[in-house]
């Protein structure tokens, strides 16, 4: 399809890019953390997919590709706003001491359906610091193998592994013992116990 | 090798991955057999990533397609081909 898009068969670029449309959103709307921002970005880096589409080269995947011209864009964005932004991180610091509970109750993907409990989830996802959401958004959301997140991130794959790693702690540290007093109490079925 | 909770917890990523080796996840699940504060470390990691991954956490904004096609043509139009020059 994209050598036709080369050829002069441009009305195919649409087609070729709506697999990737929430993908790219959900990456920049995750470093930007502002919807209107996200969506223009997203729409950048689409318009900048589609200039440079000729420079693709086959043997990375597409959707790769314009995630690394979403993170690209996101991060100039970032750095617009705030000149001081870093990406470093000592990837050597201390270990994340997660939330200590004696038990877990499974909560059900149903509880998504209420409003709060997405906004803490959300809330949570924010809080984690740039480099850390980054790794979590490629591997957990974006499903990239720990190469591709690599790759795509020009960091090691040990890095990769460190950073989901804290990321997961500092998510189960936080969101633990607020979905554990969200989620709906079960009914005992022998209340005096 | 007995592991401690601090040790179980650095390993909790790994179990899950399942890319520890055989000996370490051996001495993992021999803690989680005993200890109920790992075993809900490790539950609720489990049930977090799973709840943080739903595609409802994140939701397109009303009309997002639309506006991303309207935008798109109209710069398809301002350059009507994609080029390996431009930047």
């Amino acid at each position: 399809m994209i050598a036709e898009i080369l050829a002069g068969r441009t009305e195919a670029f649409h087609d070729l890019i709506r697999p990737y449309e929430r993908s790219v959103y959900m990456m920049v709307l995750s470093m930007l953390r502002n919807e209107a921002e996200a969506e223009d970005v997203a729409q950048e880096t689409f318009i900048k997919a589609y200039r440079n589409l000729g420079r693709f080269r086959s043997e990375s995947r597409f959707s790769t590709w314009l995630i690394a011209i979403a993170l690209n864009e996101a991060r100039a964005r970032l750095r617009r706003k705030q000149p001081a932004l870093t990406d470093s991180i000592d990837d050597t610091e201390g270990s994340v001491v997660p939330a200590q509970l004696t038990d877990w109750r499974e909560i059900p993907s149903e509880t998504l359906e209420r409003q709060e409990v997405r906004s803490l989830i959300r809330r949570a996802l924010d809080a984690l610091p740039l480099p850390y959401r980054e790794v979590f958004v490629l591997r957990e959301l974006e499903e990239r193998n720990v190469q591709e997140t690599a790759e795509t991130l020009g960091i090691t794959t040990g890095s990769v592994k460190m950073r989901l790693h804290r990321a997961r702690m500092m998510l189960q540290k936080q969101l633990a013992p607020q979905l554990a007093s969200a989620a709906p109490k079960r009914r005992r079925r022998f209340p005096w116990f | 090798m007995v592991l401690n909770c601090r040790h179980v917890w650095e390993y909790i990523s790994g179990y899950l991955d399942n890319t520890l080796d055989e000996q370490t996840r051996a001495d993992v699940e021999r803690h989680l057999e005993h200890c109920e504060i790992c075993s809900a470390v490790l539950d609720s990691t489990r049930n977090i990533l799973i709840l943080t991954a739903d595609d409802r956490i994140f939701e397109l904004p009303l009309g997002y397609s639309e506006r991303l096609h309207a935008r798109l043509r109209k710069a398809m139009s301002e350059a009507p081909l994609p080029s390996d020059e431009s930047s």
